[in-house]
């Protein structure tokens, strides 16, 4: 007997059915493999390798009841033992001090509100990925410039009310910034009159002589002299152009397939900030836009791309460290942080210090203020958990344990 | 052409959010068997949910790309 040429189409076709019962990997598994020998095969043979597949994926699963956080904790747990040791000598050799290893581990699951590094990586459109000069002239639109950064000295005449601010010239030139950029941003945040600009040679801490600008600057008239501190810090901290918070940018490029391309680094974070600006920064990538503040990630692109930069932060510093584990446990852990909603920590305030039962809380750290707390509450404790019936030493809900019974009175 | 402005949705870390409908959220409850707010929960101010118009207690379909199983269908609770 002839059969019809099982062909790819049909192949399709086939695995389409499963589409319910298989996640899409393995799918696109079978497709690439079977593909490869469709010449041979028959439809009943495709159908006995999808149904043994299916078999094995079922098995594969982890069953109901299992301990799964508990299996995760470990997980994590145990090659954050070896990692301690490593930390303290790899860190702060690169460019830009960053946080790394345990250290950085703990912060992302304590949820901290900001890193102790902020850090921005931001990518180049196709357009300007492979061009040096574009990514410098970028980098330079970012980086946040105020006065203070191009400033030499600034002084203060309490007699004539008088602030004199002297701006290095070379200085300016390296940022970009001109002296009428100085000028309008001072009038624009109301410091006073600039009242004249005079250019002169000074010399230099380091002996050199060098062109400065002195900006005299007319303040309100009748201010007292703590107002006039006050008045010379704010002066300083004029922004003249840039985005706020993103202190330094560095021009990092990268070699792959021959091609070099760039990439921006920078420290300091404003997400918001980078998509307030999209149309002044033409040639970054928007979509790329990556920070490593979690909490800010929330903010501005919501839970769910929270719970995947908490996988990725993680995965990140264990993959570092050369220490494998599966993704699986940290998807449970960024899971269960983002359970609400909201970025929550792991410890005190937030997962399990919100646990439902007052044992399980009381269990975990500070044992009395829960206890008392709960009794002049008059709290319940159903014991449905875990660690409660531990606590009372019953059957614990795991496993075969979660099984209840109940009869039913008077039924057949 | 003009240019398609960039909104969050299209950010690399942002996965794909459904809303949905009155009989989609029935089925869903009844297939899994459960109340609304045992599912994981989203934020009505979360800046997703408003671009999409989710209220408080529709349901969010999202459909994650996952590094094991290619891609995952997750459901959030929208609480305000």
């Amino acid at each position: 007997m002839k059969t019809k040429k099982f062909t790819l189409e049909d192949l399709k076709k086939e695995l389409e059915k499963c589409s319910s019962e298989l996640p899409k990997s393995i799918i696109q598994e079978l497709e690439e493999k079977l593909s490869k020998i469709i010449d041979r095969l028959t439809k009943s043979d495709v159908e006995k390798v999808v149904s043994e597949v299916i078999r094995q994926y079922n098995e594969a699963l982890v069953e109901p009841g299992e301990a799964v956080g508990t299996v995760a904790a470990q997980s994590i747990g145990e090659p954050g033992t070896q990692m301690t040791l490593r930390t303290f000598h790899f860190a702060g050799v690169r460019e830009l001090n960053v946080t790394l290893g345990l250290p950085r581990l703990i912060e992302v699951l304590d949820a901290k509100r900001t890193p102790s590094t902020p850090l921005m990586r931001i990518e180049l459109d196709e357009k300007a990925k492979y061009d040096k000069a574009k990514a410098e002239e970028l980098a330079r639109k970012i980086q946040h410039v105020t006065v203070e950064n191009v400033a030499s000295s600034i002084d203060i005449d309490f007699g004539q009310q008088m602030i004199y601010l002297r701006l290095d010239e070379e200085l300016m030139k390296d940022k970009r910034v001109t002296l009428d950029m100085v000028i309008n941003a001072l009038s624009k945040h109301k410091i006073g009159t600039v009242e004249s600009v005079t250019e002169r040679e000074e010399e230099m801490p380091d002996g050199k002589r060098r062109k400065v600008i002195e900006v005299a600057v007319a303040v309100p008239e009748g201010l007292e002299a703590s107002k006039m501190i006050k008045l010379r810090q704010k002066v300083l901290n004029v922004k003249l152009k840039g985005i706020k918070g993103l202190k330094r940018v560095v021009v990092k490029e990268v070699s792959r397939e021959g091609k070099t391309y760039y990439y921006l680094e920078v420290e300091g974070s404003n997400l918001q900030g980078i998509f307030n600006n999209l149309d002044e920064l033409e040639g970054i990538d928007p979509t790329k836009v990556m920070t490593n503040n979690i909490h800010e990630i929330a903010e501005v692109l919501g839970i769910e791309a929270a719970r995947t930069a908490i996988i990725n932060e993680v995965m990140g510093v264990l993959r570092e460290q050369g220490l494998d584990v599966d993704v699986r446990h940290v998807m449970l852990v960024a899971d269960l942080m983002t359970l609400t909603g909201r970025v929550r920590q792991i410890g005190r305030h937030g997962i399990s210090g919100e646990k439902a039962s007052v044992l399980a809380r009381a269990a975990f750290e500070v044992t009395t203020k829960h206890l008392l707390e709960a009794g002049v509450k008059g709290e319940e404790d159903p014991l449905t958990g875990v660690i409660e019936n531990v606590v009372v030493g019953q059957l614990i809900p795991i496993g075969s344990g979660m099984v209840e019974l109940r009869v039913r009175h008077g039924g057949e | 052409m003009l240019k398609k402005k960039f909104t969050i949705l299209d950010h690399e870390l942002v996965p794909k959010h459904i809303l949905l409908s009155k009989e989609e959220k029935r089925q869903l409850l009844e297939q899994l068997k459960i109340r609304p707010e045992q599912l994981p929960w989203i934020r009505a101010s979360d800046p997703v949910a408003k671009l999409i118009g989710a209220k408080p207690g529709d349901i969010v379909k999202i459909i994650r790309k996952s590094p094991t199983a290619g891609e995952t269908v997750a459901y959030r609770f929208v609480v305000p």
